[in-house]
């Protein structure tokens, strides 16, 4: 392993980046994650690695960067915060569509609109429905550490290119702002022109080899049930994550009653919370999906079956919630799912958790 | 002297280019593409560079540019050719990239990323037909449309005061110091195809020179939606068209050398 | 003077009828078929095939490049 470091989390994405062998970083200035490309650009990957980084003029700009070079096989990535998701929606889309393999971080801010610079989850559903145009799916990770944010930049390339899909880090402001110690990964070396062709021969459109087809990296389809029969090959990926690539961590739940569910800077809240309840004598444990696509719902149907009640917590409306239901339906069961949340950039209090757990769930 | 004994492997001297398919061209009769197609697979024969050019293929009628040269390519989204190609010629430098892209993809949607491309001097070619018109959606009003011409969304011509003006968007990137050579260009005779061939050669030649960006327009003809047959088409692009979008170099060098570039 | 003489050759099916080529070409040698093809174009043919000097003009103009060229000295 790598040095044990303290640092942000937004400067450990880059860092991860550069040791995981990324091939380039696109990106554009937008607060809470302006850090990424800053501590790129002071590290200079160039002079050492060969990565490529690049300030682009919009996001729109940069996640097309993102799909060039992706179409050629290499591994690049971007980072954004919210608003600059939205410009992106468009060619996030084109990269499923031409089943592209990148890495997308979302260091999540408060909205709508410009909303506020604050902590926000309010892009879930964004993040996991698709976000763009057409019937695709991104693979979501949710990193509720500093540890995380380094660590999901290598299994999101992994996940990313197992797939041909791209993958989304969707952390948020609290994340990608805090401090914590970090054990850094290897240096991995790039692949070189060779192990490309090798590897991504069949795809990548890296100038045409007298010995294959030209390769064209393209979302368009005209004839009908051509684009239908692409339509179900994306949806058996989808399938293939949902059957091979679910993650998740259970905290006391084994004898648990109640269930929390809550990713990301909130599972961390709901973490002493579930300390807190235990301590007052209520049976709390706490699920925490991390990757919110494909969704945990088979654990949470198998724990519907002997849990009394499930309660999500979220920094947005209540997103995930629709998730949880959905799962918990699905193994026809009928256990109350409630929601507690704050908005505009508030992490709730493990006191305010606990509260709305008595009052929602568990009663008086 | 028989035709059947002009007709003999010896005696040729033009064939449809190796580079292209053989997929019928999806476009009308008479379409400059067709034409342009042609150069491009011609050059990438005659430069022998097949095996490392990427082209990027825009969304209009040439976004199935793909289908037609024997090469690797990769199909943008509206407008953003150029930030693809970023991507491709930055992470891959040994690559020798163009865009192929229309005047409604290069000089509307797209303005940003083909400005922006070209200052940074990104090094790619550009190949951008204007045809005054958006012809795969039906012939709606482009930014490059003349005042008073009439489209879809121009029934009674265009006016200046509704509809702005028409812009010489290659005038403008021009003055950008990540250029290297911009040139307009037509392909409606055979001499003026010559020259066009000898501009995109250029153009590509200045990209695997990393010279910068270099960008040629062809002034072209969408003789299906300007409701013509395509040799009144080529009269009428003579005669409206060239008087605002005269044919000719317009920057003929490198980008800028950052060591004399003067910002005060 | 060497004497040149040429001809052509167009593939009636690809050819799309738009004319260019009859334009193009210096010395009257091509026409458009009363004829059409199997997609309904009127595909170009030499009307007057002892005038081709096999200068190709025509197939540099064809947009579809369905016309080959092959040219003699004499």
């Amino acid at each position: 392993m790598g040095e044990l470091k303290l640092m942000k989390g937004n400067e450990v994405i880059a860092e991860a980046a550069i040791r995981c062998g990324c091939d380039g970083y696109f990106g554009y200035p937008i607060t809470p994650q302006s850090e990424v490309m800053e501590t790129l650009m002071a590290r200079e990957p160039w002079n050492e690695t060969g990565m490529v980084v690049l300030q682009a003029e919009s996001e729109v700009a940069s996640i097309n960067m993102v799909y060039g070079a992706a179409a050629t096989g290499k591994k690049v990535m971007t980072s954004s915060s919210s608003p600059g998701i939205s410009l992106m929606a468009e060619g996030i889309s084109y990269i499923a569509g031409a089943e592209l393999p990148c890495v997308i971080v979302n260091v999540q801010r408060g909205g709508p609109g410009l909303g506020t610079i604050q902590p926000s989850q309010a892009d879930y559903f964004q993040s996991v429905k698709g976000g763009g145009h057409g019937d695709y799916h991104l693979i979501v990770l949710a990193p509720a550490s500093v540890q995380e944010m380094n660590d999901f930049v290598d299994l999101g390339f992994q996940l990313a290119f197992k797939y041909r899909n791209p993958s989304m880090i969707l952390a948020d402001g609290a994340i990608g702002q805090m401090m914590e110690k970090v054990q850094l990964s290897d240096f991995k070396p790039r692949m070189t022109a060779e192990e490309i062709d090798a590897k991504y021969g069949s795809w990548a459109t890296n100038g045409k080899k007298p010995n294959r087809e030209r390769n064209i990296a393209t979302s368009l389809e005209m004839d009908s049930a051509k684009m239908e029969a692409n339509n179900k090959r994306f949806q058996e990926k989808y399938a293939k994550m949902q059957a091979e690539d679910v993650l998740y961590e259970t905290i006391r739940c084994d004898d648990a009653e109640y269930i929390l569910v809550a990713f990301g800077v909130s599972s961390r809240i709901c973490q002493k919370a579930v300390d807190i309840a235990r301590e007052k004598g209520m049976k709390v444990g706490l699920l925490r999906p991390i990757t919110l696509f494909p969704f945990p719902k088979q654990i949470i149907g198998e724990m519907a079956k002997r849990v009394k009640g499930f309660m999500t917590v979220e920094m947005n409306a209540g997103q995930m919630i629709e998730d949880v239901q959905l799962s918990v339906g699905c193994a026809g069961c009928a256990v109350p799912v409630k929601y507690f949340g704050r908005m505009g950039g508030i992490i709730p209090t493990p006191s305010e958790v606990v509260q709305a757990l008595e009052q929602k769930l568990i009663g008086g | 002297m028989d035709v059947k004994d002009i007709i003999k492997p010896e005696n040729l001297v033009y064939e449809k280019p190796g580079m292209l398919t053989a997929n019928t061209m999806h476009y009308c009769p008479g379409c400059s593409h067709g034409v342009v197609h042609k150069l491009i697979a011609e050059i990438i024969e005659d430069l022998g560079i097949q095996e490392k050019t990427i082209g990027v293929a825009p969304v209009g009628c040439s976004v199935f540019a793909y289908n037609y040269i024997d090469i690797d390519w990769q199909e943008a989204a509206h407008g953003r050719a150029p930030a693809l190609a970023t991507g491709i010629s930055r992470t891959n430098p040994d690559k020798i990239v163009f865009t192929y892209q229309g005047d409604g993809d290069l000089a509307s949607i797209g303005t940003a990323e083909i400005m922006h491309a070209c200052n940074r001097g990104e090094n790619f070619a550009v190949i951008f037909i204007n045809n005054g018109i958006y012809g795969m959606t039906g012939g709606q009003m482009a930014p490059t449309t003349l005042l008073g011409q009439v489209t879809a969304t121009t029934p009674y011509g265009r006016d200046a005061e509704r509809n702005g003006y028409p812009l010489k968007i290659t005038e403008l990137i021009a003055q950008l110091p990540g250029t290297s050579y911009v040139t307009r260009q037509s392909v409606h005779t055979p001499a003026a195809i010559r020259r066009c061939k000898k501009a995109i050669t250029k153009a590509f030649e200045a990209a695997m020179d990393k010279k910068g960006t270099s960008f040629v327009e062809v002034v072209s003809t969408c003789n299906m939606n300007w409701k013509m047959t395509p040799v009144q088409a080529n009269q009428w692009m003579e005669e409206n068209m060239f008087p605002f979008y005269p044919p000719g170099d317009i920057k003929d060098g490198s980008k800028a050398d950052p060591a004399s570039f003067k910002q005060n | 003077m060497a004497k040149v003489r040429g001809a052509v050759v167009v593939d009636n099916e690809e050819c799309k009828g738009c004319g260019l080529c009859v334009v193009a070409c210096p010395h009257d040698v091509l026409g458009q078929n009363k004829q059409v093809n199997s997609r309904g174009y009127h595909f170009s043919f030499m009307k007057n095939p002892e005038n081709c000097i096999g200068c190709s003009n025509c197939a540099i103009v064809c947009p579809d490049t369905c016309i080959t060229v092959y040219r003699v000295k004499i």
